[in-house]
């Protein structure tokens, strides 16, 4: 590995951690914000013009607070949960392409992605979410609380039932594209359809588990205030719980991130056409690359607008039908999705 | 002994009491092994889904509810035994404590149950403006119900949803009396001041697009796939085992029995209103929050013809100004004549004085038979006020609907019974 290599890989490291920093912060606003006008309400509008430093003025409020822990509580997994939460959720984004090659140093392609050619790419994504429920889990199991405990254990049986159906819902578009890579599989929508139309069922299989694996509405179980309090983060204050919240939101976008490469073509503009004959640029110039980003970044946020959307709309499961869901209708379902997949794909070659 | 020392030995026998309770003959050994052995969670009394400070004490199975232990007196504050000490027309302020989602028909109750203890008639245009009120505070319960009940099933946008329009209520009641919230309007021999034309217009304007803000709370959840499967089949209870319990109200209409007091014993006018008691014959969450949905769009039935009654008749007095022994005067005519200055002195200072009885007065209060029984030994304050209070009989089948429920159940359950623990602790 070069110096080169490596400086440019510690700048994207930077770029992309304060990235998602300030997108989980902002996130919040945008829920906020959202949810006021779902329900008729203003939302925060005093920090700064239309509300923007609300989300400073939150995390700093966090970082002030007292860190409270509870006298029986396991203080090593106390303290480790919001890590193992937060790490995971910042380790995702190394996966993610959020853009085409950029600049071009020592005959060595960058874009705004950590390692975006890793050749078990969707993998690794999976594996990641996988650790992230260690987080949740670990902070309901060491608060020592009844309330936490239950959200930690509700949330470790969600995860993994959902985990199932999220795997396979993305075997369709491995198939289709015949890769794990993620650059494999933007490259074979930019030139023909988006997965979405090719894969709607598996798209919103994966919309309704990427909701069940954030915890978000109608999942948010582990969290689930009027029964649980406050669930898994019950016990926690000041930054560690600021730390957990923001893994949340972090999460959230890592999913839509995900959901955005693996069926609205990643960094691809103008679906079924091809960009560069559209727009007149020439493939992978520095312009084309750049409104790519804006429209990956575009087709992220949109997503992350339907999850906000879908938790001020719906009510909370309970317990035993998210396990129906999940084993007896998302399972199922897509299973039943990679076999006719698998099918035309057969007739058609 | 010393207060305290009471106090603490109260409080032993109270948990010892609730701990027999919690085991059985399996759960005797609980905190030897914990492994073996159920979990005991305690909800409330401070917990976000309890209405107030309910305690309820859940045995758990995983999550599935063995036992449920309601313990209630968490927020009792001696209402019954303050009456005694107070004369009747100092008591009705304190009505506006019990339930007070909905203290415009609590008013109206014991105001109703000291006239008829003491005999006083109520002019005709009172009445009407009585249940006008009543049936406004009935809407402004059963949207916080709803609302509520939406709530802890996790949908969140309904309540502030039905807030928006009870805050507008608040709005109108404040113009009718004074206060938004503690309204204390009704009085011995009828209720304290007219309604102006203009809020009687605002009203009217607030129940015509009441229709459409509703229509769009019932479009959000009423047949959303995820709150049916939350509501319904939880929670259940059979009619005969609700009237043995002495539930009333929508927790009773929602067993399937069609019991209203305004149709079965009708008091004030509503005999002269059409109006239809809903009934749902599941005995379900859902079937209890389907008859409080639909009983506010009975209720605005009922508004809209007091209102028009109200419309079309003269500006009469609304206080009785026949029984100047019971009934407190006018300011204005207090301040000018000798006679009312002697009658408004003896009925602040001694009472209204009804003869020697008992007598017990019930409305159909917004959660259910709302009762006072009055036993008056002749003097100014009643000798004994007991306040049959809707809330705390309905949370008794609380233990019967969550037992072999879920844990998020109870919290749904809770919410379908719609209790006031200001109401139920009394």
């Amino acid at each position: 590995m070069s110096l080169t290599n490596l400086i440019v890989i510690l700048v994207q490291a930077g770029i992309l951690v304060n990235m998602m920093l300030m997108a989980a912060a902002y996130m919040v606003l945008a829920e906020r914000k959202i949810a006021a006008w779902i329900q008729n309400r203003v939302g925060p509008n005093r920090v700064g013009p239309w509300g923007l430093f609300q989300s400073f003025a939150d995390v700093f409020k966090l970082y002030i607070k007292e860190d409270i822990v509870p006298a029986a509580a396991d203080y090593k997994f106390h303290a480790l949960a919001p890590v193992i939460a937060i790490g995971v959720a910042v380790t995702t984004y190394a996966i993610i392409p959020f853009s085409g090659p950029l600049i071009e140093l020592d005959g060595v392609k960058y874009g705004l992605a950590m390692a975006p050619n890793m050749n078990i790419g969707i993998l690794a994504v999976l594996a990641m979410t996988s650790v992230g429920v260690y987080g949740v889990a670990l902070a309901g199991w060491s608060s020592n609380n009844k309330y936490s405990l239950m959200g930690g254990l509700r949330s470790a049986a969600q995860m993994i039932s959902y985990e199932l159906s999220m795997g396979l819902a993305i075997i369709g578009v491995v198939l289709i594209a015949g890769s794990l890579n993620l650059i494999d599989i933007i490259q074979a929508q930019t030139d023909g359809m988006w997965f979405i139309f090719l894969q709607p069922v598996g798209f919103i299989l994966f919309l309704i588990t990427a909701l069940a694996e954030t915890n978000r509405a109608p999942f948010d179980l582990p969290e689930a205030e009027p029964e649980l309090v406050g669930g898994y983060h019950t016990e926690y204050s000041g930054m560690k719980f600021g730390l957990l919240y923001l893994a949340e939101y972090a999460n959230i976008l890592a999913s839509s991130a995900i959901m955005a490469t693996l069926f609205l073509g990643g960094w691809d503009i103008i679906p079924f056409l091809d960009d560069s004959t559209v727009l007149g640029l020439a493939p992978f110039s520095l312009p084309l690359v750049i409104l790519g980003h804006m429209a990956f970044l575009g087709k992220a946020f949109a997503l992350v607008f339907v999850f906000i959307w879908i938790r001020w709309s719906l009510p909370r499961f309970r317990y035993d039908q998210l396990m129906n869901l999940g084993w007896k209708v998302l399972l199922p379902i897509s299973l039943v999705n990679i076999i006719v997949t698998g099918l035309v794909i057969l007739f058609l070659q | 002994m010393s207060g305290s020392a009471t106090l603490e030995r109260v409080e032993k026998l109270r948990q010892s009491k609730i701990l027999r309770e919690v085991q059985d003959k399996d759960t005797v050994a609980m905190f030897e092994d914990p492994l073996e052995n159920d979990m005991i969670l305690n909800m409330g009394p401070q917990h976000p889904a309890t209405h107030g400070v309910l305690r309820v004490l859940l045995r758990l199975d995983g999550e599935t509810v063995v036992k449920c232990i309601p313990e209630l007196g968490y927020l009792h504050r001696g209402f019954e035994k303050i009456a005694e000490n107070s004369t009747y027309h100092e008591f009705i302020p304190h009505t506006d404590r019990l339930d007070y989602i909905s203290p415009l028909s609590n008013n109206v109750a014991i105001c109703m149950a000291i006239e008829k203890a003491a005999g006083i008639s109520v002019p005709e245009r009172a009445v009407w403006i009585r249940m006008l009120v009543c049936e406004l505070a009935r809407i402004s319960s059963h949207l916080l119900a709803m609302g509520a009940t939406s709530m802890d099933v996790g949908a969140m946008t309904v309540f502030l949803w039905t807030f928006t329009e009870r805050e507008k209520q608040y709005d109108l009641f404040e113009r009718i009396c004074g206060a938004r919230f503690t309204t204390s309007y009704a009085r011995i021999g009828g209720v304290a001041n007219d309604i102006a034309d203009d809020v009687m217009r605002d009203i009217r304007v607030w129940l015509n697009q009441l229709p459409e803000r509703m229509s769009e709370v019932e479009r959000l959840v009423n047949r959303n796939r995820i709150f049916v499967d939350r509501m319904a089949g939880t929670g259940y209870i059979p009619a005969e085992k609700a009237i043995a319990l002495g539930l009333t109200g929508s927790t009773l209409r929602g067993s399937g029995v069609a019991r209203d007091l305004r149709r079965d014993e009708p008091y004030m006018f509503y005999d002269q209103v059409e109006f239809d008691v809903i009934t749902r014959n599941d005995g379900d969450c859902y079937s209890r929050y389907i008859v409080r949905n639909l009983e506010i769009w009975e209720s605005m039935k009922i508004c809209h013809q007091c209102l028009d009654k109200l419309e079309a008749m003269p500006r009469t007095p609304v206080l009785s100004d026949t029984q100047p022994q019971s009934v407190v005067s006018r300011k204005a005519e207090i301040y000018t004549k000798m006679e009312d200055l002697i009658n408004d002195f003896m009925i602040i200072n001694f009472g209204t004085m009804p003869p020697k009885g008992e007598t017990y007065t019930a409305i159909e209060s917004p959660k259910g038979e709302l009762g006072f029984f009055i036993v008056s030994d002749g003097t100014g304050q009643p000798w004994k006020l007991k306040i049959r209070s809707p809330s705390s009989s309905n949370l008794q089948a609380l233990k019967y609907m969550a037992e072999g429920s879920m844990v998020s159940d109870v919290v749904a359950i809770i919410g379908s019974i719609d209790p006031v623990m200001g109401e139920a602790d009394k």
